[in-house]
């Protein structure tokens, strides 16, 4: 309990990247939760990084955990104006939906 | 040592159960608060790892742009999200199933894990020592990884010009002015103002 090594933070990022895995499975309709849950996950993975990066003495973890953020952030980014054109174009969310996009 | 470890299992707790919230929220905008503390909370943690600045980052990029913008699509779309949120019961099962089991799979993988024999010289940028977490940072990221760097560069602007192109739409049907076409009309296709006294008309 008192010594905190690698294998709790391991363990923190694991049980984080499961909940992300069950955010997208329970929330099948939902696309703004969905894309939460893979931010979820990919927190998961920095945390990993970094942990891993700690432990090892070694940078790169942390410069590859940066890279990990920048993609994130542009996920974010493209995956929410997909939803914006979307909606414009439905009216609703729904993923049931979307196979309807197919040219 | 306690500090240390009691500020762990605060930070690494409060990840988890605002991640949780975040999947298990009815409501949109509270899963987006909750996903704002499970990454403040997820900052802390690195702070504890002694990656100072990727904590920052994370505030910084996550907190302030990522989130917000969650915030704003979730606000911005009329929907009714009570409707979305049916076939919560009937996935909870199979996907409590496989999230516990893919839980336990990964936690054992974690537990036996070992550095290998020879593995220390084998690091790509080892800490330098006497240096803070971003000048070190600072150092590997500009030498050794700037092609990298530059390709992120990238990857945020094709990110930026595509949200951009897709949600930039042209309304049919608004009018709008013409500044170009105001200024360079003739009096041929203009409207001339008269004053017309009663009862004559307009002798051409």
């Amino acid at each position: 309990m008192i010594d905190i090594g690698l294998g709790h933070y391991l363990g923190v990022a694991a049980i984080l990247f499961t909940i992300g895995v069950f955010g997208i499975f329970v929330n099948r309709k939902n696309v703004i939760i969905l894309l939460m849950s893979v931010e979820l996950i990919l927190l998961a993975v920095n945390i990993n990084l970094v942990a891993f990066s700690s432990h090892l003495g070694d940078l790169a973890g942390q410069v590859f955990a940066m890279f990990v953020l920048t993609v994130a952030a542009a996920e974010a980014a493209v995956g929410l104006a997909i939803l914006v054109v979307f909606f414009r174009n439905r009216g609703d969310i729904a993923v049931e939906g979307v196979n309807l996009m197919k040219g | 040592m306690i500090l240390q470890a009691a500020a762990f299992w605060l930070l690494a707790g409060a990840t988890i159960v605002s991640a949780f919230c975040v999947v298990a929220a009815r409501n949109p905008v509270r899963a987006v608060l909750w996903l704002i503390v499970s990454f403040f909370s997820a900052a802390g943690l690195f702070v504890l790892l002694g990656a100072e600045f990727l904590a920052m980052l994370l505030i910084v990029v996550y907190v302030g742009a990522v989130a917000v913008l969650f915030l704003f699509v979730v606000m911005m779309l009329d929907v009714d999200f009570a409707e979305l949120k049916q076939g919560f019961l009937s996935y909870l099962p199979l996907g409590g199933l496989v999230a516990l089991i893919l839980a336990a799979e990964l936690v054992l993988v974690g537990s036996v894990w070992a550095s290998a024999e020879g593995a220390a010289a084998l690091r790509a940028a080892p800490m330098p020592d006497g240096l803070t977490n971003v000048e070190a940072l600072g150092r590997v990221l500009y030498d050794q990884y700037v092609y990298f760097f530059q390709a992120a560069g990238l990857v945020l602007l094709v990110a930026m010009i595509g949200a951009i192109v897709l949600t930039l739409h042209h309304r049919p049907g608004v009018k709008r002015q013409n500044i170009a076409r105001q200024v360079g009309r003739k009096p041929s296709e203009a409207v001339e103002l008269r004053d017309v006294k009663p009862g004559e008309g307009i002798g051409e």
